[in-house]
Protein backbone atom coordinates (compact mmCIF):
# COMPACT_ATOMS: atom_id res chain seq x y z
CA UNK A 1 0.00 0.00 0.00
CA UNK A 2 1.38 3.37 -0.94
CA UNK A 3 1.93 5.83 1.95
CA UNK A 4 -0.43 8.44 0.47
CA UNK A 5 -3.28 5.92 0.59
CA UNK A 6 -2.63 5.18 4.26
CA UNK A 7 -2.67 8.92 4.98
CA UNK A 8 -5.94 9.20 3.06
CA UNK A 9 -7.53 6.48 5.20
CA UNK A 10 -6.20 8.02 8.41
CA UNK A 11 -7.51 11.48 7.56
CA UNK A 12 -10.91 10.13 6.56
CA UNK A 13 -11.21 8.05 9.75
CA UNK A 14 -10.19 11.00 11.92
CA UNK A 15 -12.69 13.18 10.09
CA UNK A 16 -15.53 10.70 10.66
CA UNK A 17 -14.70 10.33 14.36
CA UNK A 18 -14.42 14.09 14.88
CA UNK A 19 -17.62 14.67 12.94
CA UNK A 20 -19.51 12.17 15.10
CA UNK A 21 -18.22 13.44 18.44
CA UNK A 22 -18.69 17.08 17.45
CA UNK A 23 -22.07 16.20 16.04
CA UNK A 24 -22.97 14.55 19.36
CA UNK A 25 -22.13 17.73 21.28
CA UNK A 26 -24.25 19.95 19.08
CA UNK A 27 -27.04 17.41 18.68
CA UNK A 28 -27.68 17.71 22.43
CA UNK A 29 -28.06 21.48 21.98
CA UNK A 30 -30.20 20.97 18.85
CA UNK A 31 -32.48 18.58 20.73
CA UNK A 32 -32.87 20.88 23.73
CA UNK A 33 -33.58 23.88 21.49
CA UNK A 34 -36.13 22.02 19.34
CA UNK A 35 -37.81 20.45 22.38
CA UNK A 36 -38.02 23.90 23.95
CA UNK A 37 -39.59 25.42 20.86
CA UNK A 38 -42.08 22.53 20.61
CA UNK A 39 -43.06 23.15 24.25
CA UNK A 40 -43.11 26.98 23.76
CA UNK A 41 -40.06 27.51 25.94
CA UNK A 42 -36.84 29.33 25.10
CA UNK A 43 -34.30 26.62 25.80
CA UNK A 44 -30.62 27.06 26.75
CA UNK A 45 -29.56 30.60 25.82
CA UNK A 46 -27.11 31.72 28.52
CA UNK A 47 -23.77 30.11 27.57
CA UNK A 48 -22.46 32.03 24.56
CA UNK A 49 -24.54 33.59 21.77
CA UNK A 50 -27.86 31.70 21.41
CA UNK A 51 -26.52 29.09 23.86
CA UNK A 52 -23.92 27.88 21.37
CA UNK A 53 -21.35 27.22 24.12
CA UNK A 54 -23.78 25.08 26.14
CA UNK A 55 -22.27 21.71 24.99
CA UNK A 56 -18.82 22.92 26.10
CA UNK A 57 -20.19 23.85 29.51
CA UNK A 58 -21.93 20.45 29.79
CA UNK A 59 -18.73 18.66 28.85
CA UNK A 60 -16.66 20.52 31.45
CA UNK A 61 -19.27 19.76 34.10
CA UNK A 62 -19.27 16.03 33.30
CA UNK A 63 -15.47 15.79 33.30
CA UNK A 64 -15.23 17.27 36.80
CA UNK A 65 -18.00 15.13 38.31
CA UNK A 66 -17.00 12.47 40.80
CA UNK A 67 -16.75 8.96 39.38
CA UNK A 68 -18.42 6.39 41.59
CA UNK A 69 -18.08 2.63 41.29
CA UNK A 70 -20.48 0.71 43.54
CA UNK A 71 -18.80 -1.49 46.14
CA UNK A 72 -20.56 -4.67 45.02
CA UNK A 73 -20.23 -3.99 41.29
CA UNK A 74 -18.17 -6.13 38.96
CA UNK A 75 -15.36 -3.58 38.43
CA UNK A 76 -13.94 -4.79 35.12
CA UNK A 77 -17.28 -5.12 33.31
CA UNK A 78 -18.60 -1.97 34.96
CA UNK A 79 -15.77 0.03 33.36
CA UNK A 80 -15.86 -1.86 30.05
CA UNK A 81 -19.62 -1.57 29.46
CA UNK A 82 -19.72 2.13 28.41
CA UNK A 83 -16.79 1.52 26.06
CA UNK A 84 -18.54 -1.47 24.45
CA UNK A 85 -21.61 0.73 23.96
CA UNK A 86 -19.80 3.61 22.25
CA UNK A 87 -17.44 1.79 19.89
CA UNK A 88 -20.05 0.09 17.63
CA UNK A 89 -21.79 3.45 17.18
CA UNK A 90 -18.49 5.00 16.11
CA UNK A 91 -17.44 2.33 13.60
CA UNK A 92 -20.71 1.87 11.69
CA UNK A 93 -20.31 5.08 9.61
CA UNK A 94 -17.15 3.64 8.01
CA UNK A 95 -19.30 2.14 5.24
CA UNK A 96 -21.59 5.14 4.67
CA UNK A 97 -20.65 6.99 1.46
CA UNK A 98 -20.48 10.79 1.59
CA UNK A 99 -20.22 11.43 -2.12
CA UNK A 100 -18.62 10.41 -5.38
CA UNK A 101 -14.97 10.69 -6.33
CA UNK A 102 -13.60 14.19 -5.82
CA UNK A 103 -10.31 15.76 -6.91
CA UNK A 104 -8.49 17.29 -3.93
CA UNK A 105 -5.00 18.77 -4.60
CA UNK A 106 -4.80 16.86 -7.88
CA UNK A 107 -5.59 13.54 -6.22
CA UNK A 108 -8.67 11.41 -6.94
CA UNK A 109 -10.29 10.88 -3.55
CA UNK A 110 -13.46 8.79 -3.20
CA UNK A 111 -15.62 10.33 -0.49
CA UNK A 112 -16.10 7.14 1.50
CA UNK A 113 -13.87 5.18 3.82
CA UNK A 114 -14.80 1.68 2.71
CA UNK A 115 -17.10 0.43 -0.04
CA UNK A 116 -17.36 -3.24 0.89
CA UNK A 117 -19.65 -5.69 -0.88
CA UNK A 118 -21.34 -6.66 2.41
CA UNK A 119 -21.98 -3.09 3.60
CA UNK A 120 -25.58 -3.60 4.77
CA UNK A 121 -24.70 -6.81 6.61
CA UNK A 122 -21.78 -5.02 8.26
CA UNK A 123 -24.24 -2.49 9.66
CA UNK A 124 -26.50 -5.18 11.13
CA UNK A 125 -23.50 -7.13 12.48
CA UNK A 126 -21.99 -4.16 14.29
CA UNK A 127 -25.31 -2.93 15.63
CA UNK A 128 -26.05 -6.39 17.03
CA UNK A 129 -22.83 -6.11 19.08
CA UNK A 130 -24.04 -2.83 20.62
CA UNK A 131 -26.56 -4.69 22.79
CA UNK A 132 -23.79 -6.11 24.96
CA UNK A 133 -22.77 -2.75 26.40
CA UNK A 134 -26.24 -2.13 27.80
CA UNK A 135 -26.75 -5.71 29.01
CA UNK A 136 -23.38 -5.79 30.76
CA UNK A 137 -23.91 -2.34 32.28
CA UNK A 138 -27.16 -3.58 33.78
CA UNK A 139 -25.66 -6.79 35.13
CA UNK A 140 -22.33 -5.47 36.42
CA UNK A 141 -23.93 -2.63 38.43
CA UNK A 142 -25.40 -5.23 40.80
CA UNK A 143 -28.56 -3.17 41.15
CA UNK A 144 -32.05 -4.53 40.57
CA UNK A 145 -33.26 -1.53 38.58
CA UNK A 146 -30.17 -1.64 36.38
CA UNK A 147 -30.61 -5.38 35.83
CA UNK A 148 -34.27 -4.90 34.88
CA UNK A 149 -33.25 -2.19 32.42
CA UNK A 150 -30.57 -4.41 30.93
CA UNK A 151 -32.96 -7.35 30.52
CA UNK A 152 -35.63 -5.15 28.96
CA UNK A 153 -33.19 -3.62 26.54
CA UNK A 154 -31.81 -6.95 25.37
CA UNK A 155 -35.31 -8.34 24.75
CA UNK A 156 -36.38 -5.14 22.99
CA UNK A 157 -33.29 -4.80 20.82
CA UNK A 158 -33.36 -8.43 19.69
CA UNK A 159 -37.05 -8.14 18.78
CA UNK A 160 -36.70 -4.96 16.76
CA UNK A 161 -33.46 -6.05 15.13
CA UNK A 162 -35.50 -8.51 13.07
CA UNK A 163 -37.77 -5.85 11.60
CA UNK A 164 -34.78 -3.55 11.10
CA UNK A 165 -32.84 -6.20 9.21
CA UNK A 166 -35.87 -7.09 7.06
CA UNK A 167 -36.48 -3.43 6.19
CA UNK A 168 -32.98 -3.40 4.64
CA UNK A 169 -33.88 -6.32 2.35
CA UNK A 170 -36.12 -4.14 0.14
CA UNK A 171 -33.38 -1.69 -0.95
CA UNK A 172 -30.88 -4.57 -1.26
CA UNK A 173 -33.21 -6.43 -3.62
CA UNK A 174 -34.05 -3.34 -5.68
CA UNK A 175 -30.40 -2.35 -5.99
CA UNK A 176 -29.15 -5.92 -6.44
CA UNK A 177 -26.22 -5.27 -4.13
CA UNK A 178 -25.30 -4.99 -0.46
CA UNK A 179 -22.76 -2.24 -1.05
CA UNK A 180 -24.02 1.15 0.07
CA UNK A 181 -22.53 3.02 -2.89
CA UNK A 182 -24.40 0.68 -5.26
CA UNK A 183 -27.65 1.23 -3.34
CA UNK A 184 -27.31 5.02 -3.54
CA UNK A 185 -26.44 4.94 -7.23
CA UNK A 186 -29.37 2.60 -7.96
CA UNK A 187 -31.73 5.17 -6.46
CA UNK A 188 -30.40 7.82 -8.84
CA UNK A 189 -29.87 5.84 -12.02
CA UNK A 190 -33.45 4.67 -12.34
CA UNK A 191 -35.81 5.49 -15.20
CA UNK A 192 -39.57 5.69 -14.88
CA UNK A 193 -39.92 2.05 -13.82
CA UNK A 194 -37.22 2.51 -11.24
CA UNK A 195 -38.98 5.59 -9.95
CA UNK A 196 -42.14 3.50 -9.37
CA UNK A 197 -40.14 0.74 -7.69
CA UNK A 198 -38.37 3.06 -5.26
CA UNK A 199 -41.07 5.62 -4.52
CA UNK A 200 -44.34 3.72 -4.55
CA UNK A 201 -43.44 0.82 -2.30
CA UNK A 202 -40.31 1.62 -0.35
CA UNK A 203 -42.06 4.21 1.87
CA UNK A 204 -43.40 1.18 3.78
CA UNK A 205 -39.84 -0.06 4.23
CA UNK A 206 -38.75 3.41 5.31
CA UNK A 207 -41.45 3.67 7.98
CA UNK A 208 -40.59 0.20 9.29
CA UNK A 209 -36.92 1.19 9.33
CA UNK A 210 -37.68 4.39 11.20
CA UNK A 211 -39.81 2.73 13.91
CA UNK A 212 -37.46 -0.20 14.37
CA UNK A 213 -34.41 2.02 14.56
CA UNK A 214 -35.99 4.27 17.17
CA UNK A 215 -36.53 1.14 19.26
CA UNK A 216 -33.02 -0.07 18.48
CA UNK A 217 -31.40 3.10 19.83
CA UNK A 218 -33.74 3.16 22.87
CA UNK A 219 -35.23 6.53 22.08
CA UNK A 220 -38.60 7.75 23.28
CA UNK A 221 -41.34 6.41 22.85
CA UNK A 222 -39.42 3.12 23.10
CA UNK A 223 -37.06 4.14 25.92
CA UNK A 224 -38.22 1.33 28.21
CA UNK A 225 -34.67 0.37 29.33
CA UNK A 226 -34.34 3.74 31.09
CA UNK A 227 -37.97 4.45 31.99
CA UNK A 228 -37.53 6.98 34.81
CA UNK A 229 -40.84 6.40 36.53
CA UNK A 230 -40.43 2.63 36.83
CA UNK A 231 -36.69 1.97 36.84
CA UNK A 232 -35.26 5.33 38.01
CA UNK A 233 -32.79 5.36 35.10
CA UNK A 234 -32.53 1.75 33.98
CA UNK A 235 -29.20 0.29 33.03
CA UNK A 236 -27.09 3.41 33.74
CA UNK A 237 -28.55 4.21 37.16
CA UNK A 238 -25.20 3.55 38.90
CA UNK A 239 -23.06 5.45 36.43
CA UNK A 240 -21.74 8.96 36.98
CA UNK A 241 -19.25 11.41 35.51
CA UNK A 242 -17.55 10.51 32.24
CA UNK A 243 -18.82 6.93 32.26
CA UNK A 244 -22.37 8.25 32.24
CA UNK A 245 -21.33 10.72 29.55
CA UNK A 246 -20.19 7.80 27.38
CA UNK A 247 -23.68 6.23 27.51
CA UNK A 248 -25.14 9.62 26.72
CA UNK A 249 -22.70 10.00 23.84
CA UNK A 250 -23.52 6.53 22.51
CA UNK A 251 -27.23 7.35 22.40
CA UNK A 252 -26.75 10.57 20.46
CA UNK A 253 -24.13 9.17 18.11
CA UNK A 254 -26.52 6.31 17.39
CA UNK A 255 -29.17 8.91 16.52
CA UNK A 256 -26.80 10.50 14.00
CA UNK A 257 -25.77 7.13 12.57
CA UNK A 258 -29.34 5.90 12.20
CA UNK A 259 -30.31 9.12 10.44
CA UNK A 260 -27.33 8.81 8.09
CA UNK A 261 -28.24 5.19 7.29
CA UNK A 262 -31.88 6.14 6.66
CA UNK A 263 -30.83 9.03 4.43
CA UNK A 264 -28.42 6.79 2.50
CA UNK A 265 -30.57 3.72 2.06
CA UNK A 266 -34.01 5.26 1.55
CA UNK A 267 -33.61 8.96 0.71
CA UNK A 268 -30.91 8.85 -1.95
CA UNK A 269 -27.91 9.60 0.25
CA UNK A 270 -25.53 12.05 -1.38
CA UNK A 271 -27.61 12.34 -4.57
CA UNK A 272 -29.35 15.57 -5.46
CA UNK A 273 -29.54 18.21 -8.19
CA UNK A 274 -26.18 19.20 -9.76
CA UNK A 275 -24.20 16.62 -7.80
CA UNK A 276 -22.72 15.42 -11.13
CA UNK A 277 -21.21 18.84 -11.81
CA UNK A 278 -20.02 19.71 -8.30
CA UNK A 279 -19.17 16.58 -6.30
CA UNK A 280 -18.72 18.62 -3.10
CA UNK A 281 -22.52 18.98 -3.02
CA UNK A 282 -22.77 15.26 -2.10
CA UNK A 283 -21.81 15.65 1.58
CA UNK A 284 -24.03 18.75 1.77
CA UNK A 285 -27.08 16.81 0.55
CA UNK A 286 -26.31 13.95 2.92
CA UNK A 287 -26.07 16.41 5.82
CA UNK A 288 -29.34 18.12 4.96
CA UNK A 289 -31.17 14.78 4.79
CA UNK A 290 -29.57 13.64 8.04
CA UNK A 291 -30.59 16.81 9.88
CA UNK A 292 -34.18 16.45 8.61
CA UNK A 293 -34.31 12.90 10.01
CA UNK A 294 -32.74 14.05 13.30
CA UNK A 295 -35.43 16.70 13.60
CA UNK A 296 -38.00 13.94 13.04
CA UNK A 297 -36.50 11.90 15.90
CA UNK A 298 -36.69 14.87 18.28
CA UNK A 299 -40.22 15.66 17.12
CA UNK A 300 -41.34 12.09 17.84
CA UNK A 301 -39.83 12.34 21.32
CA UNK A 302 -41.68 15.56 22.02
CA UNK A 303 -45.00 14.17 20.76
CA UNK A 304 -45.49 10.57 21.85
CA UNK A 305 -45.76 9.12 25.37
CA UNK A 306 -43.84 5.99 26.32
CA UNK A 307 -45.21 2.58 25.34
CA UNK A 308 -46.18 0.00 27.93
CA UNK A 309 -43.70 -2.85 27.85
CA UNK A 310 -46.06 -5.65 26.78
CA UNK A 311 -47.53 -3.39 24.08
CA UNK A 312 -44.03 -2.70 22.85
CA UNK A 313 -43.21 -6.39 22.44
CA UNK A 314 -46.62 -7.18 20.90
CA UNK A 315 -46.20 -4.31 18.43
CA UNK A 316 -42.75 -5.47 17.44
CA UNK A 317 -43.66 -9.11 16.89
CA UNK A 318 -47.29 -8.96 15.73
CA UNK A 319 -47.37 -5.77 13.67
CA UNK A 320 -43.91 -4.66 12.63
CA UNK A 321 -42.45 -8.07 11.76
CA UNK A 322 -45.35 -9.19 9.48
CA UNK A 323 -45.31 -5.77 7.79
CA UNK A 324 -41.57 -6.08 7.22
CA UNK A 325 -42.09 -9.55 5.70
CA UNK A 326 -44.81 -8.12 3.45
CA UNK A 327 -42.40 -5.41 2.35
CA UNK A 328 -39.77 -8.03 1.47
CA UNK A 329 -42.42 -9.91 -0.53
CA UNK A 330 -43.41 -6.76 -2.45
CA UNK A 331 -39.80 -5.91 -3.19
CA UNK A 332 -39.14 -9.46 -4.41
CA UNK A 333 -42.18 -9.44 -6.71
CA UNK A 334 -41.18 -6.04 -8.11
CA UNK A 335 -37.67 -7.29 -8.75
CA UNK A 336 -39.03 -10.30 -10.64
CA UNK A 337 -41.48 -8.23 -12.71
CA UNK A 338 -39.30 -5.25 -13.58
CA UNK A 339 -35.93 -6.96 -13.42
CA UNK A 340 -33.28 -6.30 -10.77
CA UNK B 1 2.02 -13.58 2.89
CA UNK B 2 4.10 -13.02 6.02
CA UNK B 3 1.66 -10.41 7.32
CA UNK B 4 -1.15 -12.93 6.86
CA UNK B 5 0.88 -15.57 8.67
CA UNK B 6 1.55 -13.26 11.65
CA UNK B 7 -2.14 -12.31 11.78
CA UNK B 8 -3.08 -15.96 11.63
CA UNK B 9 -0.92 -16.89 14.60
CA UNK B 10 -2.13 -13.95 16.71
CA UNK B 11 -5.73 -14.90 15.94
CA UNK B 12 -5.07 -18.57 16.60
CA UNK B 13 -3.65 -17.73 20.03
CA UNK B 14 -6.67 -15.52 20.78
CA UNK B 15 -9.08 -18.23 19.64
CA UNK B 16 -7.44 -20.98 21.71
CA UNK B 17 -7.04 -18.81 24.81
CA UNK B 18 -10.66 -17.66 24.73
CA UNK B 19 -11.87 -21.24 24.24
CA UNK B 20 -9.84 -22.37 27.27
CA UNK B 21 -11.04 -19.34 29.22
CA UNK B 22 -14.64 -20.25 28.48
CA UNK B 23 -14.09 -23.77 29.79
CA UNK B 24 -12.30 -22.88 33.02
CA UNK B 25 -14.10 -19.68 34.12
CA UNK B 26 -16.32 -20.21 37.16
CA UNK B 27 -18.66 -17.34 36.34
CA UNK B 28 -21.19 -18.11 33.60
CA UNK B 29 -21.24 -14.48 32.39
CA UNK B 30 -17.46 -14.56 31.86
CA UNK B 31 -17.76 -17.90 30.08
CA UNK B 32 -20.33 -16.38 27.70
CA UNK B 33 -18.11 -13.34 27.09
CA UNK B 34 -15.12 -15.58 26.29
CA UNK B 35 -17.29 -17.45 23.81
CA UNK B 36 -18.25 -14.15 22.13
CA UNK B 37 -14.56 -13.24 21.76
CA UNK B 38 -13.95 -16.69 20.32
CA UNK B 39 -16.70 -16.20 17.72
CA UNK B 40 -15.24 -12.80 16.85
CA UNK B 41 -11.79 -14.34 16.33
CA UNK B 42 -13.32 -16.98 14.04
CA UNK B 43 -15.05 -14.19 12.09
CA UNK B 44 -11.70 -12.51 11.50
CA UNK B 45 -10.35 -15.88 10.29
CA UNK B 46 -13.08 -15.88 7.64
CA UNK B 47 -12.04 -12.36 6.61
CA UNK B 48 -8.42 -13.56 6.22
CA UNK B 49 -9.73 -16.38 4.03
CA UNK B 50 -11.39 -13.88 1.67
CA UNK B 51 -14.93 -14.69 2.82
CA UNK B 52 -16.42 -11.38 4.03
CA UNK B 53 -20.02 -12.61 3.78
CA UNK B 54 -19.35 -15.53 6.11
CA UNK B 55 -17.47 -13.24 8.51
CA UNK B 56 -20.30 -10.75 8.98
CA UNK B 57 -22.88 -13.54 9.08
CA UNK B 58 -20.85 -15.17 11.86
CA UNK B 59 -20.82 -11.93 13.85
CA UNK B 60 -24.52 -11.21 13.29
CA UNK B 61 -25.84 -14.67 14.04
CA UNK B 62 -23.49 -16.12 16.64
CA UNK B 63 -21.77 -13.21 18.38
CA UNK B 64 -24.78 -10.92 17.97
CA UNK B 65 -28.03 -12.85 18.27
CA UNK B 66 -27.38 -16.23 19.89
CA UNK B 67 -24.97 -15.08 22.58
CA UNK B 68 -27.26 -12.18 23.57
CA UNK B 69 -29.94 -14.80 24.23
CA UNK B 70 -27.43 -16.83 26.28
CA UNK B 71 -26.55 -13.81 28.40
CA UNK B 72 -30.22 -12.92 28.71
CA UNK B 73 -31.08 -16.34 30.12
CA UNK B 74 -28.07 -16.37 32.46
CA UNK B 75 -29.05 -12.99 33.90
CA UNK B 76 -32.77 -13.73 34.02
CA UNK B 77 -32.21 -16.89 36.04
CA UNK B 78 -29.43 -15.36 38.15
CA UNK B 79 -27.31 -18.40 37.28
CA UNK B 80 -23.96 -16.61 37.19
CA UNK B 81 -22.27 -18.74 39.84
CA UNK B 82 -21.74 -22.27 38.66
CA UNK B 83 -22.17 -24.73 41.51
CA UNK B 84 -20.04 -27.80 42.00
CA UNK B 85 -21.14 -30.07 39.20
CA UNK B 86 -21.63 -33.71 39.98
CA UNK B 87 -18.94 -35.47 38.01
CA UNK B 88 -19.36 -39.21 37.79
CA UNK B 89 -16.18 -41.17 38.38
CA UNK B 90 -16.26 -42.83 34.95
CA UNK B 91 -16.94 -39.60 32.99
CA UNK B 92 -13.47 -38.08 33.00
CA UNK B 93 -11.44 -41.07 31.67
CA UNK B 94 -14.12 -41.67 29.02
CA UNK B 95 -13.95 -38.03 27.90
CA UNK B 96 -10.15 -38.13 27.68
CA UNK B 97 -10.25 -41.37 25.67
CA UNK B 98 -12.87 -40.06 23.21
CA UNK B 99 -11.01 -36.77 22.83
CA UNK B 100 -7.77 -38.60 22.00
CA UNK B 101 -9.56 -40.72 19.39
CA UNK B 102 -11.00 -37.58 17.78
CA UNK B 103 -7.59 -35.89 17.72
CA UNK B 104 -6.00 -39.01 16.18
CA UNK B 105 -8.68 -39.11 13.49
CA UNK B 106 -8.10 -35.44 12.65
CA UNK B 107 -4.33 -35.93 12.34
CA UNK B 108 -4.88 -39.02 10.17
CA UNK B 109 -7.22 -37.20 7.79
CA UNK B 110 -4.93 -34.19 7.54
CA UNK B 111 -1.86 -36.31 6.84
CA UNK B 112 -3.40 -38.86 4.49
CA UNK B 113 -5.76 -36.49 2.68
CA UNK B 114 -8.60 -38.96 3.10
CA UNK B 115 -12.24 -37.91 3.08
CA UNK B 116 -11.93 -35.71 0.01
CA UNK B 117 -9.86 -33.10 1.80
CA UNK B 118 -7.58 -31.54 -0.79
CA UNK B 119 -4.67 -29.50 0.42
CA UNK B 120 -4.20 -26.56 -1.93
CA UNK B 121 -0.86 -27.06 -3.63
CA UNK B 122 1.44 -24.27 -4.72
CA UNK B 123 0.18 -22.44 -7.77
CA UNK B 124 -3.48 -23.34 -7.37
CA UNK B 125 -5.49 -20.19 -7.91
CA UNK B 126 -8.82 -19.61 -6.28
CA UNK B 127 -11.13 -16.95 -7.63
CA UNK B 128 -10.69 -14.13 -5.07
CA UNK B 129 -14.35 -13.24 -5.51
CA UNK B 130 -15.62 -16.65 -4.37
CA UNK B 131 -16.80 -15.35 -0.98
CA UNK B 132 -18.94 -12.47 -2.25
CA UNK B 133 -22.65 -12.52 -1.31
CA UNK B 134 -23.72 -13.13 -4.92
CA UNK B 135 -21.44 -16.15 -5.33
CA UNK B 136 -22.35 -17.65 -1.95
CA UNK B 137 -26.05 -17.26 -2.76
CA UNK B 138 -25.61 -18.83 -6.20
CA UNK B 139 -23.82 -21.85 -4.75
CA UNK B 140 -26.41 -22.26 -1.98
CA UNK B 141 -29.38 -22.19 -4.32
CA UNK B 142 -27.96 -24.35 -7.09
CA UNK B 143 -25.29 -26.82 -6.00
CA UNK B 144 -26.31 -27.14 -2.34
CA UNK B 145 -30.06 -26.58 -2.71
CA UNK B 146 -31.20 -29.78 -0.98
CA UNK B 147 -29.03 -29.45 2.18
CA UNK B 148 -29.98 -25.78 2.36
CA UNK B 149 -33.71 -26.49 2.22
CA UNK B 150 -33.42 -29.38 4.69
CA UNK B 151 -31.67 -27.03 7.11
CA UNK B 152 -34.43 -24.46 6.74
CA UNK B 153 -37.09 -27.11 7.46
CA UNK B 154 -35.08 -28.16 10.53
CA UNK B 155 -35.05 -24.58 11.79
CA UNK B 156 -38.78 -24.25 11.13
CA UNK B 157 -39.42 -27.39 13.19
CA UNK B 158 -37.36 -25.90 16.01
CA UNK B 159 -39.36 -22.65 15.90
CA UNK B 160 -42.69 -24.49 15.95
CA UNK B 161 -41.41 -26.65 18.80
CA UNK B 162 -40.38 -23.60 20.83
CA UNK B 163 -43.81 -21.99 20.36
CA UNK B 164 -45.62 -25.19 21.34
CA UNK B 165 -43.44 -25.55 24.46
CA UNK B 166 -44.19 -22.00 25.67
CA UNK B 167 -47.96 -22.23 25.17
CA UNK B 168 -49.97 -22.17 28.34
CA UNK B 169 -52.44 -25.05 28.42
CA UNK B 170 -55.98 -23.82 28.95
CA UNK B 171 -58.12 -26.12 31.05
Amino acid sequence: MEPALIWEYLIKSAFILLFLTGGFAYLTLFERKVLARLQTRVGPNRAGPMGLLQPVADGIKLIFKEELIPDKANKLLFILAPVITVIPALIIPAVIPWGRVMTIFGRQVPLYLADINVGMLYITAVSSIAVYGIVLAGWSSNNKYALMGGLRSSAQMISYELALGLSFVGPILLAGSMGLVDIVEAQGAAGFLGWIKWNLFQPLGFIIFLIASIAEINRSPFDMPEAEQELTAGYHVEYSGMKFALFFMAEYIKMIVVSMIGATVFLGGYLGPFVDKWPWLGPVYLMVKTVVLLFLLVWVRATLPRFRYDRLMAFGWKVLLPLALLNVFIAAVLTVIFGG
Amino acid sequence: MTVQLILFFILAIVAVLTAVGMLVSKNAVYAALYLILNFAAVAVFYLLLNAPFLAVAQVTVYAGAIMVLFLFVIMLLGAEKLGQSQVQAWQRPLAIGLGLILAAEMVYILVSGAGGLVVASQGTTINPDFGSPANVGMELFTKYLLPFEVTSVLLLVAIVGAIVMTRVEKK
